[in-house]
């Protein structure tokens, strides 16, 4: 299968010629398959939110190729417009990208501007809406009264109104209580599944991605040292740590448990994996 | 992108003499440089000015690149003025243009002109460039502080202005993201007519302004839960001092205006 959306030696150079020049991405090769979920992890600064914007086209490449379904985005100006229809990218608080009177005016937004009949945006709407878990009550309502939690859902929903065959999210439960955020990552995993579309999740959560993606991607100062099954990034603890990232807490018991000479499994990084790990090494023991 | 690069009112961190001059000995140079360019009037004058100009920009190691980036808004200006100048000065004709005529004495003014702006405003920026936005507003507050006893709210006024110019970077910053949310929704900013263009701009302003009162809401907050009441009795970390190379730094500007004057008296 070839990949839906990847990059060739991508380089991006901030503010070149100046003293704040700055080396974002160098030679980044990322690749992503249809129907994946991909989660990219990175501290802060690491690069990952210009690896993000280049997916659909909203920064150019210094040096290198972005290229969706094998062809290059920025080949004309009509085809990086157009990708931007299929690489949906939800920023970083995106509750504060809301500007129009109702919600169902907002959501439509992007529909609108793909230039689909009004039959069809509707369609759309009420699809994205149901997606993330607003009812049709909420449509018709001002996008600043609702809740925080609320905007939120609401702003990637006009995201998923176009229907992107890639959906890329950027740290879309930051700032949520647990309950929020859990919310929302089964709603994107609804979609996920429904649609059969790529999802790329970045964040800084590890029990979050770990959890969610089928494979993780780590981005560090511009480069993807690692990437593959949760399973065998997190085997890269102390290099993970270095970067600042840390590993899932089931994983550092595991590890540690390993050291004191406990015969477990290494791979273990959800609380699931962990009981079940306990309970087969328990048996084994003979109940000691 | 495009708005990440503009720099007005920018500060390029550095430990020239010039970035660690006595702020109000520079805005003080600043005003009696541009007076100078005012008396300037011939080619000598110009000429020791920009020969200063050169001199100050090569120590403050600011790139003049940088600098000529900050004229780029006003070019049209700068051709505006030129060419009013041009046909609007009356002297020996040089060529008619049906009612237009464009004169030597035009030309002459309308490059003295150009020159002129172009200078102030590259030393208007160097600046900006070389003085941190917080040193700005209190070498202006200090010198602007003698005004407190016509009771003008000089702390006030320079506390807004201190705000003003630190959230410049924080809202081109914010402007940038909202676009570029925007954008990944399809939006067009730079294509269409300007009815288009200008609609285009809706979902780009409501989440700035939205986020503008809230910013500065919460700024409030903050500074009250800090027990923040004005300048009444405020005392500062950072004290500005006079050191001898601010104050030759003054005379020296003073001479440099009174001998240009001087010069520009005897039309050189």
């Amino acid at each position: 299968m070839d990949p839906i959306i990847e990059t060739r030696q991508l380089t991006h150079v901030y503010s070149e010629g100046t003293p704040f020049r700055h080396v974002a991405l160098e030679g980044v090769d990322f690749a992503a398959m249809p129907g994946e979920y991909i989660a990219v992890i990175g501290r802060t600064g690491s690069g990952k939110s210009t690896l993000i914007q280049h997916l659909n086209g909203l920064l150019k490449p210094t040096d290198g190729q972005v290229l969706f379904a094998g062809e290059d985005i920025w080949a004309d100006k009509k085809r990086t417009h157009q990708v931007r229809f299929q690489v949906g990218l939800v920023f970083q608080y995106p509750e504060y990208q809301l500007f129009e009177e109702t919600v169902y005016q907002d959501i439509s937004f992007g529909p609108k501007n793909m230039g689909l009949d009004k039959d069809e945006i509707d369609r759309r709407v009420r699809q994205a809406a149901r997606f993330v878990g607003l009812d049709d009550g909420v449509l018709d309502k001002s996008p600043f009264d609702l809740s925080g939690g609320q905007k939120r859902r609401v702003a990637i929903a006009g995201v998923i109104a176009m229907e992107p065959q890639v959906l890329i999210l950027d740290e879309p439960t930051a700032g949520l209580d647990p309950s929020g955020a859990a919310q929302i990552l089964e709603n994107i995993r609804t979609y996920h599944q429904e649609k059969n579309a790529c999802v790329i999740l970045v964040s800084h959560s590890m029990e979050e991605v770990a959890r969610e993606a089928e494979r993780l991607v780590v981005i560090d100062h511009g480069h993807i040292p690692f990437s593959g099954p949760p399973a065998d990034v997190f085997a890269h603890g102390p290099e993970l740590e270095q970067m600042g990232l840390g590993v899932p807490a089931m994983t550092r018991v595991f590890a540690r448990l390993r050291s004191l000479g406990v015969d477990v499994p290494a791979s273990v990084y959800t609380v699931e994996q962990a009981r079940d790990a306990v309970l087969s090494a328990l048996k084994r023991g003979g109940g000691r | 992108m495009a708005l990440k690069d503009i720099t007005l009112g920018q500060f390029f961190p550095g430990s020239s003499p010039i970035h660690r001059l006595d702020p109000r000995a520079k805005i003080v140079g600043l005003v009696v440089y541009i007076v100078a360019l005012f008396l300037a009037q011939w080619f000598v004058t110009y000429a020791i000015l920009l020969a200063v100009l050169a001199v100050v920009v090569k120590v403050s190691t600011v790139k003049v690149k940088a600098l000529l980036k900050g004229l780029k808004p006003v070019i049209f200006l700068l051709v505006f003025t030129a060419v009013l100048n041009a046909f609007y000065t009356p002297g020996t004709p040089i060529f008619s243009l049906w009612i237009f005529t464009v004169t030597y004495e035009g030309v002459l003014h309308a490059f003295f002109m150009v020159v002129r702006i172009m200078m102030l405003i590259s030393c208007t920026f160097l600046l900006t460039y070389t003085t941190s936005p917080l040193a700005l507003t209190d070498g202006l507050e200090s010198l602007l502080s003698p005004l407190k006893k016509l009771h003008v709210p000089v702390h006030e006024l320079s506390m807004i202005m201190s705000i003003a110019l630190r959230f410049i970077p924080t809202l081109i910053e914010e402007t940038d993201k909202i676009m570029s949310a925007q954008r990944a929704r399809g939006a067009d900013f730079d294509n269409g007519s300007i009815i288009e263009r200008a609609k285009a701009l809706i979902p780009l302003l409501v989440p700035l302004f939205i986020s503008a009162f809230r910013r500065a809401d919460e700024l409030a907050t903050a500074m009250e839960c800090r027990c923040y009441h004005g300048g009444e009795g405020r005392t500062r970390m950072n004290q500005l001092h006079f050191r001898p190379g601010d104050v030759m730094f003054i005379i020296g500007a003073v001479v440099l205006a009174v001998v240009i004057g001087v010069m520009g008296r005897f039309g050189l």
